[in-house]
């Protein structure tokens, strides 16, 4: 009884915290992007501009939802819904500290492959029902920028999971005990950063979006919360691939001193900022440089990384 | 890759930089005399209205913003019956102030002048003249440009000087 409690609580706790944490990157976001451009950004709501968020929350619910009368109706309504339940679905096998996860597949990671692909029809039908040009090349670019680095992204992830030798979360890191994978599974950590840019489609890949010639891409035709169903996705798909890295490669919940959820905590918030930090400072890609990126450098740094730890682990038995 | 890794830090440094943001209510910039701001009517040293209704601002003004009634008192001095300036219209561009002969009608330093209600932007009369002669403290109109009344010519009238002879280059 206890047990079903206590699960009963963390899902909770996790399904709050997320949605909570995908508010307060809002208001994160823009204050270190201000930080970073010698600006202040929102600092007037409550102290630091702390209840930013209610304020835009409050503003984007009184927004007119509009769905254009040409739009496929249906599917117009679902895609944005699509995105969330993905990424919320995903945060299901992400261990927060021991015994803190809401379910610990021995799948776990093909789960989290499968949840990031699934999303990736969150764009295309959006696009799609859109009706729209512009909509539809965001909806196009999404689909084949997340499918191409989808399979970067897995293969940048085998060689953490030869080491761990298992698919499960947790074990992988509890295989981090001695020495994190940043460090034995550098080339991979870059790919997978770059690859899970590119899935959460951040800047600088946020061709899908690309307000300067898509008008707003995929999303062009939403409105009201429709279209902030879209930005919470993002901020949750952000902070899903930061608590990714940090449990794939630094270690999860692994630290001296602070207790194993703080230290979660901090290394994912870092991460993040990281992120942030990224928009702040680079341009937007073109799409055929994303797609030469990916396919001529990251693909053969992926195999080479599998290759090289898989020669590695089979000498050390 | 290695300009990206230093735009990457140049911009991390950043942080560090004194922030340009006015914090505007708090603090605000340094607005010169000459800034174009709230309109207002001054009047000349001696207290007068300077205004002499001679609707050059209302004829110059490129959104037709202001609108007067010109009127006489009892020595024929002309001055407006109503003087209407429309700020929800108004552009600030100054032309007015450059078209009045008077030095009459000056713009100020003033910008903040937001209202809820759009009616609450046209200022009367009342609301525009000032007690004092604005940015030109010794400027007086009917001193050196004279008028004839009844009885007396151009320059003849007290504390008034003759009006220059515009045809002459001699000072
Ligand atoms: S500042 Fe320009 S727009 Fe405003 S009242 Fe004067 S002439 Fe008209
Ligand atoms: S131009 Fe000057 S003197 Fe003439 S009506 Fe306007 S404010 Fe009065």
């Amino acid at each position: 009884m206890r047990e079903i409690v206590f699960h009963l609580l963390v899902v909770v706790c996790v399904l709050g915290g997320t949605l909570s944490m995908a508010g307060a990157l809002i208001w994160l976001e823009r204050r270190l992007l201000a930080l970073w451009q010698d600006r202040y950004g929102p600092n007037r709501v409550g102290p630091f501009g702390l209840f930013q968020p209610v304020a835009d929350a409050i503003k984007i619910f009184t927004k007119e939802d509009w769905i254009p009368p040409f739009a496929d109706r249906a599917v117009f309504v679902a895609a944005p819904a699509v995105i969330v339940v993905t990424v919320l679905m995903s945060f299901a096998v992400v261990p927060f500290a021991p015994g803190v996860w809401v379910a610990d597949l021995n799948v776990g990671l093909l789960f989290l492959f499968g949840m990031s692909s699934l999303g990736a029809y969150s764009l295309i039908l959006a696009g799609w029902a859109s009706n729209n040009k512009y909509s539809l090349i965001g909806g196009l670019r999404a689909a084949a920028q997340t499918i191409s680095y989808e399979v970067f992204m897995g293969l940048s992830l085998m060689g953490v999971v030869m080491l761990a030798g298992s698919f499960s979360l947790r074990a992988i890191v509890e295989a981090q005990q001695g020495v994190w994978f940043c460090v034995t599974q550098f080339p991979a950590l870059v790919v997978f950063l770059i690859a899970g840019l590119a899935e959460t489609h951040r800047l600088p890949f946020d061709m899908p979006e690309a307000e300067s010639e898509l008008v707003a891409g995929f999303h062009s035709e939403y409105s009201g919360m429709k279209f902030g169903m879209f930005f919470v996705g993002e901020y949750l798909a952000i902070t899903l691939l930061s608590a990714l890295a940090t449990v794939l490669f630094f270690g999860g919940w692994l630290g001296p001193v602070l207790p194993p959820l703080v230290w979660f905590v901090l290394k994912t918030g870092a991460l993040i900022c990281g992120i942030i930090l990224l928009r702040a400072s680079l341009p937007r890609l073109r799409f055929d440089q994303l797609m030469s990126l990916g396919w001529k450098i990251l693909l053969p740094v992926a195999l080479l990384n599998i290759v090289v730890t898989g020669a590695i682990a089979l000498l050390g038995k | 890759m290695l300009s990206a890794l230093k735009t990457i830090w140049l911009v991390l440094r950043h942080m560090f930089h004194r922030r340009v943001t006015v914090q505007y209510p708090e603090t605000s910039n340094y607005l010169a005399p000459r800034y174009r701001g709230r309109i207002v009517l001054t009047r000349d040293p001696d207290g007068e209205e300077r205004c002499v209704a001679c609707y050059l601002c209302a004829a110059v003004c490129p959104v037709d913003c202001i609108s007067l009634q010109a009127t006489e008192d009892e020595h024929g001095r002309r001055y407006p019956e109503f003087f209407r300036i429309n700020f929800s219209r108004c552009i600030f561009c100054g032309f007015c102030e450059e078209a009045c002969p008077t030095y009459s009608i000056q713009l100020t330093p003033d910008n903040e002048m937001s209202e809820y209600k759009r009616k609450n932007l046209v200022y009367e009369k009342d609301d525009l003249l000032i007690s004092g002669p604005g940015k030109y403290h010794d400027y007086n109109f009917y001193r050196v440009a004279g008028l004839a009344i009844q009885g007396k010519d151009k320059g003849e009238a007290e504390n008034e000087e003759p009006p220059v002879d515009v045809r002459s280059l001699l000072p």
